[in-house]
């Protein structure tokens, strides 16, 4: 909320500079956002009134003016449209300086002499409009500084009023905070009740009562609505960010920043039968007065007359009845809409107006009357007219419960670390508009029909820290039994994949969690992913279901900037649906292209294979301590090289993928490298196995070698599997030092080379010992493998 | 004996122009072996009259071990040259960089996330992870905030359907651990958070750690020591910290903390906005109501919550001026940290 700091002032003005007055708010919980001028920074502007323009001779949009600046006459070159005799408006004279350190001179245009410019209010800083020459009062002095005669020694303080501060969405409620905080009186809301010079009313009917307990209307006729509002009043809603329209729309919005109560004005004379008000019935629709027609949903409350729905209550009013230039009677209204019922209605209809914002946070439930006659003072001042009674139409049940709460005062002490003085609870909480009295432990408090947010202990507690002063409460150290928490060995952490990753020369990324759908439906085309209802855009529209694809976009962006070597991996969720519902899977991925490793004198720049990203795997898996529970079996996935994709898995579950883009992708996606990718989910990952100490033997270990060539198709891993389980309990390690295919070889078939080592626990092994399992391999490699010795 | 001196001369220049062992070996056997003419000498002994024995015999055995020690000496000097010849040629460039030495990293938002769970790992906070696509009951509804009400609207929430979310903070994971477990709590829960927003300086995901603490007496006090002490850690800095009065419904009082800014040093810049103060966390008592939702006794127990953006304290921590390029994955970003 924007507010003007001399109206603030006019209500209560504590002896402090604009920043000091700022500081305090903002610590007691109004936070300013902005202080700003309420003007630009210009001097040697004068009220001046335009005695005569002529066309200037030798240009179209141009016009030659005789203006009177109180002490001389000057000849001015304006171009404004609504330049013409008669008018008064601002002039900077020769030698004033404008916002921008912009001087004006003495000068032709066209050919001919101008001394001066007449200014729009865009040209002072006052606003935005730049449509022609601001247009001042009839009744401004000629001669006067403009500053002086729009007093613009003021700041715009912008407070940014968090949800619950409804009561300071008024001048009024700001003002009764800084008179607390700065122990002054607040000056009291003065106006002379407007005598009731006609007998005329209309009825008000509350269907909705629970919706709107308190309807406030009046009439008021014979208003002459040609009369502009006086220019204080323009002047105080423009500080406050809101353009002056008509005397009576201004004199609502001054009610709407005043006091925080909005109001509406109908054109009396298109109003039917009477105010009922009502939730929508279906079918009914409204011409709003921004004009969109809207179809009312049922559940949106309506003023309605005899024809149907006149307003959008606590919103919008409606355009038929709106007051216009040829309204000469009108209904006012001031009502109370509650807050729990309104809340949502104008989003709804993707409204959000100053109306709306008030009556879904909580307007004052006993200040329509008050509001009523404030405004009625003002409108007859300006545009006359004579008032029927206040015509008042309350459901006293319906109005908001204001139980007391109580308050203990060692509930003070305990919650905000410190017994606060009684007497400052006392000053604090009634300052704040409060009724208090003591209690045996603490008090009693009455909450003020303006506090929405004061209903229980804690509310009272929060008020109490607040006016105090947050920085001067205690401040203290928690205490607390220290307990040895219960911590699994077994259970690994992700972090400690992380550092393992990182000293692999693996970067960690972090990507969205949304990703574009094309890409992800390339690796998962068989999921339909989790679409968001509102996304930011079409490239993050859904969750994703792998982190590949966020990962090669992050790829993808890297070799685009020239940095062809990649390694990334990422740990994260990634959202199945499924038909137990949504898995939300904890997620380890890899990706790597690019070189081996860097481009060195030493090697390294070949390019990286399945094997480089294979290998980092089952070092990660090393952590554990249990890599023979995985296994890589020969598998296909959409998106996928299909020769170059295994499926992991660990005690026969499939716990994840490794395998190489699939060149066609690798193509479309622009990659100039291959890049291999793998997936794990990570709950697979963090468990491991408690160390368990076997005895070391004191014997010698033998190791034989043996080299079969095989057919092509037959996987070492399974080769390796049976190998290991002929050749009996002395074999300690069995490693595949050698895969040769090429020249000398069949070429179906591969040489593999076989290193077994052997050693028993209790004594040395004999040739025999070892000849007997190396027979049992051979006669399995042969029979099963129908395998050739090499050698 | 006339010839001992010549022999000895002879023998002396031999043995120091050796260049290798064999050459010293045969010099060894020539003269000193059991046919050598040293040796020979010693054996004409026997034809010398018993007064002059004792003092020739004395004279070409001084002889004798001269030479012995010659050769040895010479021996010695010769392995030494070439061990030192060896080692010459096998001198390598000890300045050339070595084998596979790059090595990877961790995320600046991990590494931030990590540092700060070890703060309050360090006095008893436990890490609690939760799902990220969420319930409005558990990201709205037990933190006090209804449907319809305005504080949703400062969520600028990513709907999947009417009633799931993505979380807009990770205060569901609160929520869940205060239905299964019973105070005393203290938790910690980091993670990714959504909120519909993106532009300079928002990006519709990012990272919060969010704080809990409950147990039978905790206050604002206590909440306000916590947080200073945390702030003071992780900037390593004794900076000045302020607590501002704000709003959240989920807790009560609530306050918003700023930190002398860390630019500046509070002289105003424009990391700051020219008000030497930076907003970095929200934090405030639990809600009563939040506790109700969870079926705490709001009279025996008191707790307090706290939560930051990870993004915004890693930024002001390592001087990262653009917030996206957390998630853009530059390898040159991330390779800084």
């Amino acid at each position: 909320m924007n507010i003007s700091e001399r109206w603030l002032r006019e209500w209560v003005s504590p002896e402090l500079s604009t920043e000091e007055l700022a500081h305090q708010i903002t610590m007691a919980g109004l936070e300013v956002d902005a202080i700003d001028p309420v003007a630009g920074a210009f001097s040697g502007v004068v009220v001046a009134q335009i005695i005569s323009a002529e066309q200037h001779p030798d240009a179209d949009k141009l016009r030659v003016c005789q203006v009177h600046t109180g002490s001389e006459t000057v000849q001015i070159v304006c171009g404004a449209p609504n330049a013409r005799a008669g008018l008064k408006a601002p002039l900077a004279v020769v030698g004033a300086v404008l916002p921008g350190d912009f001087k004006i001179k003495q000068a032709k245009l066209r050919g001919v002499e101008s001394r001066g410019m007449l200014c729009a209010e865009q040209e002072l800083g006052l606003s935005d409009a730049s449509d022609g020459l601001m247009e001042l009062p009839a009744d401004a002095p000629v001669g006067t500084d403009i500053r002086d005669y729009l007093v613009l020694d003021d700041k715009v303080i912008e407070i940014g009023l968090t949800p619950n501060r409804a009561d300071c969405l008024g001048i009024a409620g700001i003002a009764r905070e800084v008179g607390l905080l700065n122990k002054l009186p607040v000056n009291e809301l003065h106006y002379d009740k407007v005598g009731e010079s006609i007998a005329d009313t209309f009825p008000v009917e509350l269907q909705a009562a629970d919706r709107c307990p308190r309807y406030v209307g009046r009439i008021i006729k014979g208003v002459d609505v040609s009369r502009p509002s006086p220019l204080w009043l323009q002047e105080k809603l423009r500080r406050c960010g809101i353009r002056s329209i008509d005397a009576v729309v201004d004199v609502t919005n001054y009610l709407l920043l005043e006091l925080g109560q909005p109001m509406h004005a109908f054109d009396y004379d298109k109003l039917q039968g009477g105010i009922v008000v009502r939730n929508a019935s279906a079918g009914e629709s409204l011409e709003l007065l921004d004009g969109q027609t809207v179809e009312l949903q049922a559940d949106t409350l309506v003023i309605a007359d005899g024809s149907g729905p006149v307003a959008m209550a606590g919103i919008m009013g409606g355009q038929p009845t709106a007051v216009g230039e040829g309204t000469r009677n009108i209904f006012l209204e001031a009502a109370f809409f509650t807050p729990d019922l309104l809340a949502g209605k104008a989003r709804a209809y993707g409204l959000h107006t100053d109306s709306s914002h008030r009556f879904e946070r909580g307007v004052d439930f006993q200040l329509q009357v008050t509001a009523m006659e404030r405004a009625s003072q003002l409108l007859l001042d300006i545009v006359g007219g004579e008032a029927g009674p206040i015509i008042e139409v309350v459901s006293a049940q319906d109005l908001p419960a204001r139980p007391a709460v109580k308050l203990r005062s060692a509930r003070i002490e305990k919650l905000l670390g410190f017994g606060m003085d009684g007497s400052e609870v006392e000053r604090i909480l009634s300052g704040l508009g409060l009724g208090v009295s003591a209690t045996a432990d603490g008090w009693t408090c009455a909450v003020p029909s303006w506090r929405f947010d004061i209903a229980i202990e804690a509310d009272l507690l929060e008020e109490l820290a607040r006016v105090y002063g947050y920085n001067r409460l205690p401040v203290t150290h928690i205490r607390a039994d220290l307990v040895i928490p219960a911590r699994e060995e077994t259970s690994l952490s992700v972090r400690a994949l992380r550092r393992h990753l990182a000293a692999r020369d693996y970067r960690e990324a972090i990507t969205y969690s949304f990703v574009e759908p094309g890409l992800q439906r390339v690796f998962d085309p068989e999921l339909e992913p989790v679409a968001l209802s509102n996304p930011i855009s079409a490239d993050m529209a859904v969750m994703r279901t792998s982190l590949l694809p966020g990962l090669l976009g992050a790829v993808l962006r890297n070799t685009k900037r020239q940095q062809p070597r990649v390694r990334l991996f990422e740990t994260g969720l990634r959202f199945v649906p499924g038909a137990d519902g949504l898995q939300q899977i904890s997620t380890l991925a890899l990706v790597m292209t690019g070189g081996r490793g860097e481009e060195s004198w030493a090697g390294g720049a070949e390019a990286a294979d399945f094997f480089d990203l294979k290998g980092d795997l089952q070092g990660l898996l090393q952590l554990t301590r249990a890599p023979g529970e995985f296994a890589f079996e020969p598998g296909s996935r959409p998106g996928l090289h299909p020769g170059q994709t295994a499926n992991i898995t660990r005690q026969g579950q499939v716990v994840g993928y490794l395998g190489a883009l699939h060149p066609s992708v690798t193509a479309e996606l622009g990659l100039a490298a291959p890049l291999y990718a793998c997936e794990i989910d990570l709950g697979a990952v963090l468990q491991s196995q408690l160390p368990a100490f076997a005895e070391i033997s004191k014997f010698p270990e033998v190791r034989r070698d043996l080299a079969v060539v095989v057919d092509k198709s037959v996987p070492a891993a399974e080769l390796m599997a049976n190998v290991r389980t002929v050749a009996g309990t002395y074999l300690t390690d069995l490693r595949l030092f050698d895969v040769y295919e090429g020249k000398g070889i069949d070429p179906k078939r591969k040489s593999l080379a076989l290193g077994l080592t052997f050693r028993d626990q209790s004594r040395t092994l004999g040739d025999e010992d070892v000849n007997k399992a190396m027979g049992q391999v051979v006669d399995l490699l042969e029979k099963n493998y129908k395998a050739e010795l090499r050698n | 004996m006339e010839n001992l001196e010549p022999l000895a001369n002879e023998a002396k220049a031999a043995i120091a122009a050796a260049e290798d062992g064999a050459t010293l070996e045969q010099l060894r056997v020539d003269y000193l072996g059991k046919k050598g003419q040293i040796t020979a000498l010693l054996k004409g002994l026997g034809q010398l009259s018993a007064e002059e024995r004792p003092a020739a015999g004395a004279q070409i055995n001084v002889v004798k071990q001269e030479l012995q020690e010659l050769i040895s000496a010479r021996k010695n000097a010769l392995e030494s040259a070439a061990v030192q010849t060896k080692l010459a040629a096998e001198t390598i460039d000890v300045t050339l960089p070595g084998r596979d030495k790059s090595t990877g990293g961790i995320h600046p938002v991990t590494r931030t996330m990590e540092r700060m769970e070890d703060f309050f790992a360090a006095i008893g906070f436990e890490v609690v992870e939760g799902p990220e696509i969420e319930d409005d009951y558990h990201n709205f509804e037990a933190l006090n905030i209804p449907a319809h009400h305005p504080a949703r609207a400062m969520h600028d929430t990513f709907y999947v359907d009417e009633h799931t979310v993505l979380r807009t903070h990770t205060s569901p994971v609160q929520v869940r651990v205060m239905e299964s477990q019973a105070p005393p709590l203290r938790i910690i829960c980091p993670g990714r958070v959504y909120r519909c927003d993106s532009d300079l300086t928002h990006t519709p995901m990012f990272h919060q750690v969010e704080g809990l603490l409950i147990d039978e007496h905790s206050s604002f006090a206590d909440l306000k020591g916590l947080i200073e002490d945390f702030l003071r850690a992780f900037f390593e800095r004794e900076l000045e910290v302020r607590f501002r009065p704000s709003y959240f419904p989920f807790t009560e009082p609530s306050a918003e903390v700023d930190i002398q800014c860390v630019n500046c040093g509070g002289e105003g810049c424009r990391v700051c906005s020219h008000t030497g103060w930076l907003e970095v966390m929200g934090c405030g008592m639990v809600h009563p109501r939040v506790f109700e939702y969870s079926n705490i006794d709001t009279e025996k127990y008191s707790g307090f919550a706290f939560g930051m953006g990870v993004e915004r304290l890693a930024m002001l921590r390592y001087g990262v001026n653009d917030l996206r390029l957390f998630f853009d994955n530059d390898l040159r970003f991330l390779e800084q940290f």
